[in-house]
């Protein structure tokens, strides 16, 4: 039963994402006066790819076509990771939060060398970028994790999320670092503005972009997708260890229905936020990016340091 | 004594205290002089409400007044005077190129290290959590040092001067569950004449040396050699 509810979690995950980010498009295009397309359109596009015949370039290695599978599967499987509308569920107690960060790191790895695999300028450029940026993101994401895996004691992430469950509301200092910290991570990782643009196809600026230009057809379908999920598990990570009430603790169908409404209700205010962020921020110059991410690794170090002396017992 | 067995008092105390750190790293790292001054009015914010609930859990009424002053002189009135003067002088656009931010910043998390570490044996002797908003306090007054140290701007050592009174004043509220209304007073009017002073030394430097710049005033020195 609960491996059931398991996989039907991860294949909610699967299917939400686009939505998620069609609904992020439709909020800034009402806050920037444009004429918003149907929330359905992510859906319609990924159709549209996956008819279309990809096109490889004839000096592509097996890498290149075989990366973007790799993508979208450690992609999905980091999803499986994450509570999303019930906690205790069998695929989450077998990994933990580090597991999670391991499948990002993963997925992105294949992506550069599908960047570099292809020998053009921009997709070597946008993998050294990647690469600079995941490796200051990453400490960063690890520093904000571990706050609350220390106040849980454990680095399972629905074992942790019960934990602040039940403890009811109590206001750490601890935790509106590591939220402050785990938001501008997100943004980063995400490619979200003002790190990277991730609608334009700006030569100089961009960044996935880039890496993903020779990509078309089913392959382009497929990144695109695990795009849009990597987004989701990162606003679903901020939404359910801060806020987590709602989450369904028991299987029954009325408890999961609950926890559903909850997250895709909590998933549309976090959307908001970072729409209405997108619209009122530039996007920053590349060589400012080590400062913004040195500022959320500071936060998450902020949020250890006051987890460590000003709620511990001694 | 595990913050979830404090009451909520000492919970939203504590979330103050670290809001407060925050704030002072935010003014650490901050290069244009309006979203400094931005922030410094946003720490005065966080002292206010600090203020109102010290007043209202320790049904103390004279904290009341405190708080009414903290909002009037440090979230209205300092902020503004220091912003028309930003404005007057034409340096609002300036982003203060700084030096080694990187560095700066680390050694501002490791000045918060330091401070906690100086204060562990008292927090240690004590049965009250609320001595590690001490150690909070300690440590907004040494990165308010450090902002003065760092920046260029006459404005923004202002901003890191009044930043330090800001840490003693959140000690002395949360150590002392509040001052005499004398006392409190009397460093209410000190903030105000240092904040009018400061402002008659900026137009004097301004017409000295034709700029804020405090590292123009080096640059005298070595002439005069």
């Amino acid at each position: 039963m609960s491996w059931l509810i398991a996989i039907l979690q991860t294949l909610l995950f699967v299917a939400l994402a686009p939505l998620l980010a069609g609904w992020l498009k439709w909020c800034k295009c009402c806050l920037q006066n444009r004429k918003a397309p149907s929330l359905f359109q992510p859906y319609r596009d990924l159709i549209k790819l996956t008819k279309k015949q990809p096109v490889v370039a004839g000096h592509a290695s097996w890498l290149f076509t075989i990366a973007p599978y790799i993508i979208f599967s450690a992609t999905v499987l980091a999803a499986t990771v994450v509570p999303l509308i019930a906690v205790d569920l069998p695929t989450s107690a077998s990994a933990d939060v580090i597991v999670m960060v391991g499948f990002f790191a993963f997925a992105r790895f294949f992506l550069a060398l599908a960047g570099l695999d292809i020998g053009t300028a921009f997709g070597g450029m946008g993998s050294s970028r990647e690469m600079t940026i995941s490796s200051l993101a990453e400490p960063a994401m690890l520093m904000a994790i571990f706050t609350l895996t220390m106040t849980a004691s454990t680095t399972n992430l629905s074992v942790a999320i019960s934990h602040v469950l039940n403890e009811g509301l109590v206001l750490r200092p601890s935790f509106v670092f590591a939220l402050f910290a785990l938001m501008l991570v997100a943004i980063a990782e995400t490619g979200r503005v003002p790190v990277d643009n991730p609608v334009t196809h700006l030569e100089l600026t961009m960044i996935h972009e880039a890496m993903i230009l020779e990509y078309s057809g089913r392959h382009l379908a497929l990144i695109e997708w695990a795009s849009q999920l990597k987004l989701m598990l990162y606003g679903v990570l901020v939404a359910n260890i801060f806020f987590p009430w709602g989450i369904a603790e028991t299987f029954s169908l009325q408890t999961l229905g609950l926890g559903l409404l909850v997250i895709l209700g909590k998933l549309a205010v976090l959307a908001i936020f970072l729409a209405v962020s997108e619209t009122l921020v530039a996007k920053m110059r590349m060589f400012r990016v080590q400062e913004y991410l040195g500022f959320a690794y500071l936060l998450g170090l902020l949020g250890m340091l006051s987890h460590i002396i000003l709620e511990t017992s001694r | 004594m595990n913050i979830g067995h404090q009451d909520f008092y000492t919970q939203a105390i504590l979330s103050m205290a670290a809001l407060v750190g925050l704030t002072s790293f935010l003014m650490l790292g901050q290069g244009r002089l309006l979203r400094l001054i931005f922030v410094f009015a946003l720490q005065g914010v966080l002292l206010t409400v600090t203020t109102a609930l010290t007043a209202y859990s320790l049904d103390n009424h004279h904290l009341y007044i405190s708080a009414v002053l903290t909002l009037v002189l440090k979230v209205m009135f300092i902020p503004w005077m220091l912003r028309r003067q930003v404005l007057l002088m034409n340096i609002h656009r300036d982003i203060e190129a700084l030096k080694n931010n990187t560095i700066i910043m680390l050694g501002g998390a490791s000045l918060m290290v330091f401070s906690y570490y100086v204060l562990h044996p008292i927090v240690q002797t004590s049965s009250t959590i609320m001595l590690n908003a001490l150690a909070v306090s300690l440590s907004v007054v040494l990165l308010g040092m450090l902002l003065m140290i760092s920046h260029r701007q006459a404005v923004a050592h202002v901003v890191g001067f009044m930043s330090i009174e800001n840490g003693l004043f959140f000690a002395a509220i949360v150590a002392t569950n509040g001052m005499p209304m004398v006392v409190e007073l009397g460093i209410a009017f000190d903030v105000l004449v240092a904040a009018v002073l400061f402002g008659i030394f900026f137009f004097h430097i301004r017409t000295s040396i034709d700029s804020l710049d405090v590292d123009r005033l080096n640059r005298l020195h070595e002439v005069d050699k």
